[in-house]
């Protein structure tokens, strides 16, 4: 390691002659070639660049030497000790690449390893799909309501044109709360009260979607929830007519079906329209081909419903409309049993992600 | 309600009716469901008419066993083994012949048995596929047609059966004739109305004595007819209607006046008037008045429920059933020894008109929904009752024989039709569309109203039905008459929509309405899908728990008597009996699942729900019931809102199992109480408020493992693990964690006040103290905080020691102190007065050490 040092004399007289720094610089390159790591090469580093390496050595003797020599061998000792300097930096270069290499090399792990260690969450995709929806009509413009779970018989029946003894008030199987079916507490059978609430509580225009849960005596089976969630909408304004719910529905069914879906519209019946309509929607996707799907209800709001939320039906018109959303996904995902979103199983909600 | 494609087309004009699908689809678009199509049996081969000539019975066998000989055309006769006893010789019968194939590919061949060669089949209703009837074979009224004739279009078995769903606007469409004229309006075909086309003679008195003393009789019609025979069998033709329209035939007076109603909407009720006692009465039940029904039900009937009566009491639950008392009997079933030696009874027939609501309330009240009260309920036509009662009486003398007496019972009046009037204009303007001059008025008549037109000027122009009297220039108003039978069009929006779907919802075109610029979603939504997109992520899922709560998990919850979660609201009539109570809290529902999914092999389980829970006023104002002509005042509707329960919106989550999976990297992490703090903690900053943790005993939770959240001192809610005689009572997985937050009580952040970032390096300084273990971490950490002043940025526990170093009841907690100054490098000088300060705060506060 340290045999320069035994070749050259630093005292003698001669050391700043070529042929001494020619084999100095021989010598270190010879060495730094030889350094096999990174910490070899600094082992040997003082030998040839360090204080009392030769070449330092006989530039510190320059000055005993006459002015024109000394120009001289001062050239030709800061050449040879450049030259030792870049052998250093190559081979530094070189090893620093080799060890980088090898560290990376011994660093490689198996990456297909999981790392499942903290569980994975998810949203239901009744969630999921509500909010979808919801954001839809934000986007044109249209607010969002809730309300009570708990609601009033006038609320959810009344202000609605379900006559007392309306058969409509029979269809919708309802759960009674309270001691009788006259206490006036239901659990709301449908969204529609909060379109009665939004209506007496906002400013007109109103345009407004309610996403919500409801509740309906159905036992539960494949097909049946007594647990169930709506989106319905309503729109009431100067000059409201079918076209415009028919392309509310449209724009509706795009978002959520594609852009090649669309809707149409059968005559029907329910209290608080008139005329009403059940829509079907164009899904592109249907299992078997594309085709109509019946997809909940709609029609321009009855005078009635207008006149119990003290807006004036000779001024104002509007539209409703209300879907629900465990139909709306079975069909969409291809759910084959409605009880598969109420069990709570959390295989199948992750399945939706978050 | 069921329509035979051939039944239809005789009501239809004459050219035939289009195939069955496009029969179903111009019902759809004028707003009828099609619940079904019944296709024809699928029958093939030879199916003729038979008469039988000889009867042998055969004996010595295990069952009764005919041989028969049927003449199966003008000569030839086949001998046929039938195990049916129904019929005589002489009667008229169904035969497959061999070669033929009934439903069900039930292929007929002639075969030995019984000792003899069977050529053929006798077949019943049921073998047919036209009828549920298997006790006998079909037995065919005499005359119906002779040996030998194709059977097939005698039974109707090409005929194809659509069955609509009729909405209950549309009472009329519960027969026939308002289903055909539905039809005929969707495909402008020519309509015979079948009431008119009877003949309501002009009578000579009453048939019958009758006293409406109730409004809700509005008219009550009565015919008479003397001298039917009850035996006599309705023609085949009939049968087969009813049949096809899903009613079994039972007699011939039955079977007339369900044929009535079938073909006119008209419910009917037959008495023996023999058995009538003097005059009928129209009234309201009495005080502990019973009436046996036809069903034989003895019913004991309600101060509401509507009656026919006669001297001997209640006859009838009006509109909805019979008495069994007054029932057309055969001679057989008559105690009283009537009718005459002849057999022939008087039959009085009654058409009735009465309040839907009455009838609906009555059907509802006794649980008979029956097929005359699902008509009177959603309406009959009131003109109807005469006609029905001759259509019923001119069926009768024509099959059952007698005569019609000459009275005519006609008590009560229908009411008089209320014209509706509306600008000419309204449909078009309602449905975005300009109709063709003319649509309006030519629907309107269509469905029955007749029109007039008013001017501007006032003048009056009759016959709506003259074509395209919309063009007429200054017309300003239409005036439509509703017909009898449309009592439901009272609005000008009622009219609308029979302009609309006679025209087409087809030729509405799309607009998209532009809506004034909204706010987007509220704060309070906002934050809601903050919140549950927040646990999600943090590897909860989201479920979606019933409210419905079994009362006694209150128990299992170790919630005293007084515990306010115990009053809950009551469902009347929960699908679940054991469970008829709404929760108070989210807990019952989430931990049902919890236990659902550990059954079903899922062991790491961490559940959340968001919904509203249920919390009834202890003293609840009764619920108003406004008046719906008008918004209701402000007073009734914050007596609506003072009269609900409140119903704030919760979050809970519940976990059990190891929370940090166990894998290759090492042991898994069991879910503990912290977890659960740490659950609602994020709730917190989901919603950007800072929960406050502070130590809590509440049911459900371990009383030495329960938080309470606070925002400032109000409590929010509680996370921890739940107390171990809870898991148990519950079958819990152990240590199951839990926590409830009232996301409506957190306040809303929507404004949050940007923080001041100091670009100077902090100074970290360690202090462990030493306080009684009761001093929570979390009251020892805000003291410091209080204490190092401005200068403290962070105060960190990183270490938790109890043991003999500090001795018995006492705990020593490390924390990290930062501290940082907004506008220039602090010195340590600077820093450790501050921690000076923060330490003697905490000494002062709790009688906390340094530990040396």
């Amino acid at each position: 390691m340290t045999e320069g040092t035994d070749v050259m004399n630093p005292l003698h007289p001669a050391a700043q002659g070529p042929h001494v720094l020619e084999a100095a610089v021989d010598a270190a390159r010879a060495a730094f070639a030889g350094a096999a790591d990174l910490a070899a090469l600094a082992a040997v580093k003082p030998a040839h660049l360090g204080d009392r390496a030769p070449l330092l050595l006989a530039r510190r003797e320059l000055g005993t030497l006459p002015g024109p020599e000394r120009a001289d061998a001062g050239k030709r000792v800061n050449a040879a000790r450049q030259q030792v300097q870049e052998a250093f930096d190559a081979r530094r270069e070189v090893l620093a690449v080799e060890r980088d290499a090898r560290v990376l090399a011994e660093e490689a792990v198996d990456v297909t390893l999981p790392w499942d260690r903290t569980p994975r969450g998810a949203r239901h995709p009744l969630t999921q799909i509500s909010e979808h929806i919801v954001d839809v009509f934000v986007a044109m413009g249209w607010e969002v309501a809730e309300g009570p779970e708990v609601e009033s018989s006038w609320l959810n029946f009344d202000a609605l044109n379900f006559g007392k003894d309306h058969p409509a008030r029979t269809m919708q199987d309802t759960f009674y709360l309270g001691d009788s079916e006259t206490s006036g507490t239901v659990l709301r059978t449908h969204t529609s009260p909060v379109q009665v609430r939004s209506l007496l509580e906002r400013d007109l225009p109103v345009y407004v979607v309610c996403p919500g849960r409801t509740f309906r005596t159905d036992a539960l089976d494949a097909t049946h929830t007594p647990v169930f969630h709506q989106v319905e909408g309503i729109a009431i304004d100067r000059g409201l007519t079918m076209a415009h719910l028919k392309g509310t529905l449209d724009a509706f069914a795009r978002a959520m079906f594609g852009t090649t879906s669309k809707i149409r519209m059968r005559p029907s019946y329910f209290p608080f329209t008139e005329p009403s309509a059940e829509p079907d929607v164009w899904f592109p996707q249907k299992k078997g081909g594309a085709g109509w799907v019946e997809w909940g209800g709609c029609g321009m709001v009855h005078p009635n419903v207008l006149r119990a939320a003290g807006v004036d039906p000779r001024v104002y018109s509007g539209f409703a409309f209300g879907m629900g959303l465990e139909r709306t996904l079975m069909f969409r995902n291809g759910i084959p049993d409605m009880r598969d979103m109420v069990e709570g199983d959390v295989r199948f909600s992750r399945a939706f992600g978050v | 309600m069921r329509v035979p494609m051939s039944w239809l087309a005789e009501l239809v004009g004459g050219s035939g009716l289009p195939a069955a699908d496009e029969v179903g689809e111009a019902f759809v678009r004028v707003g009828f469901e099609i619940e079904d199509v019944h296709r024809g049996p699928e029958i093939t081969g030879a199916l003729v008419v038979g008469r039988v000539r000889d009867i042998e019975e055969l004996t010595g066998l295990k069952k009764p066993i005919r041989w028969c000989q049927v003449q199966v055309g003008p000569e030839a006769a086949n001998g046929i083994i039938c195990g049916a006893r129904n019929f005589a010789v002489g009667d008229l019968v169904v035969v497959a012949l061999p070669g033929a194939v009934l439903p069900g590919g039930f292929a007929i061949s002639a075969r030995r048995t019984y000792g003899h060669v069977s050529d053929g089949m006798i077949a019943s209703a049921k073998e047919l596929g036209i009828g549920a009837d298997h006790a006998g074979i079909l037995v065919l009224p005499p005359g119906s047609a002779e040996p030998g004739a194709q059977a097939r279009p005698l039974l109707g078995v090409d005929d194809t059966v659509i069955e609509l769903n009729v909405n209950p606007d549309r009472g009329y469409c519960f027969s026939l004739r308002g289903l055909a004229r539905e039809f005929a309006c969707a495909t402008d075909a020519d309509y015979t109305d079948p009431a008119a086309r009877v003949e309501v003679p002009d009578a000579n008195g009453d048939a019958w004595p009758v006293r409406l003393d109730d409004p809700a009789c509005v008219r009550f019609v009565g015919r008479r007819v003397d001298g039917v025979d009850p035996a006599a069998p309705a023609p085949w033709w009939m049968q087969r209607r009813l049949l096809a329209a899903g009613m079994r035939p039972i007699s011939l007076v039955v079977d007339v006046t369900n044929y009535v109603m079938l073909e006119l909407g008209q419910p009917l009720h037959a008495y023996d008037a023999a058995r009538l006692t003097g005059g009928i009465v129209v009234r309201r039940a009495r005080a502990g008045e019973t009436l046996r029904t036809l069903d034989g039900v003895d019913r004991t009937l309600r101060p509401d429920d509507l009656l026919i009566t006669d001297d001997s009491g209640p006859i009838g639950l009006a509109g909805v059933m019979g008495g069994a008392s007054t029932e057309i009997a055969l001679p057989a079933a008559r105690p009283d020894g009537t009718p005459g030696p002849d057999g022939r009874i008087d039959v009085l027939v009654e058409a009735a008109h009465f309040s839907p609501p009455v009838i609906a309330r009555g059907a509802r009240r006794h649980k008979l929904p029956s097929e005359a009260s699902r008509r009177f309920e959603r309406t009959v036509d009131p003109a109807l009752p005469p006609v029905a009662a001759e259509r019923a009486a001119l069926l009768l003398v024509a099959h059952g024989g007698g005569t019609i007496a000459a009275g005519r019972t006609d008590a009560g009046a229908a009411p008089a039709p209320v014209p509706v009037r509306m600008p000419l204009d309204t449909p078009d303007r309602v449905a975005g569309v300009a109709y063709a001059p003319g649509a309006t008025v030519r629907r309107l008549g269509q469905v029955g109203c007749s029109v007039e037109l008013v001017t501007a000027d006032g003048t009056v122009v009759p016959d709506g039905g003259v074509g395209d009297v919309g063009g007429v220039g200054g017309v300003d108003l239409v005036v439509a008459t509703p017909p009898s039978w449309r009592p439901d069009l009272e609005l000008p929006a009622d009219l609308v929509e029979e302009v609309l779907r006679l025209e087409g919802l087809d030729v509405i075109p799309s607009v998209l309405p532009a809506a004034p610029p909204g706010r987007g979603l509220t704060p309070a939504q906002l934050r809601r899908r903050a919140v549950s997109r927040g646990l999600a992520e943090a590897g909860y899922v989201e479920v979606l728990p019933f409210p419905f709560v079994d009362p006694s998990v209150w128990d299992a919850f170790g919630l005293a008597p007084d515990d306010v979660r115990r009053r809950t609201v009551h469902v009347l009539n929960p699908l679940d009996a054991d469970r008829p109570e709404l929760g108070t809290t989210l807990l019952p529902g989430l931990l049902d699942m919890l236990v659902r999914n550990r059954s079903r092999g899922l062991a790491d389980v961490a559940l959340y729900t968001v919904g509203q829970v249920v919390l009834p006023h202890a003293n609840p104002v009764p619920m108003p019931d406004p008046v719906v002509d008008r918004r209701p005042t402000d007073a009734e509707i914050a007596q609506i809102d003072a009269a609900l329960p409140a119903q704030p919106l919760h979050v809970g989550a519940v976990l059990a199992g190891d929370r940090d999976a166990r894998g290759w990297w090492g042991a898994g992490r069991a879910a503990g109480w912290a977890d659960a703090v740490q659950a609602a903690k994020l709730v917190g900053s989901a919603a950007g408020v800072e929960l406050r943790v502070t130590t809590a005993t509440l049911a459900p939770w371990h009383p030495g493992r329960c938080a309470a959240l606070r925002v400032g001192d109000w409590v929010v809610g509680h996370a921890g693990e739940l107390h171990p005689k809870v898991v148990e009572a519950l079958g819990l997985p152990s240590r199951t964690c839990a926590m409830e937050l009232d996301l409506d009580a957190l306040p809303l952040r929507d404004a949050r006040p940007a923080p001041r970032i100091s670009p100077y390096p902090p100074i970290a300084v360690d202090v462990a103290l030493v306080a009684a273990a009761d001093v929570s971490a979390a009251k020892l950490a805000d003291t410091l905080l209080d204490g190092g002043g401005d200068l403290l940025e962070d105060v960190r526990l990183f270490d938790v020691y109890t043991g003999a170093q500090v001795g018995a009841g006492k705990r020593s907690l490390a924390f990290n102190l930062r501290f940082r100054a907004a506008d220039r490098t602090l010195t340590n000088e600077e820093a450790n007065a501050a921690r000076d300060a923060a330490v003697a705060l905490a000494t002062e506060r709790h009688a906390a050490t340094l530990r040396s």
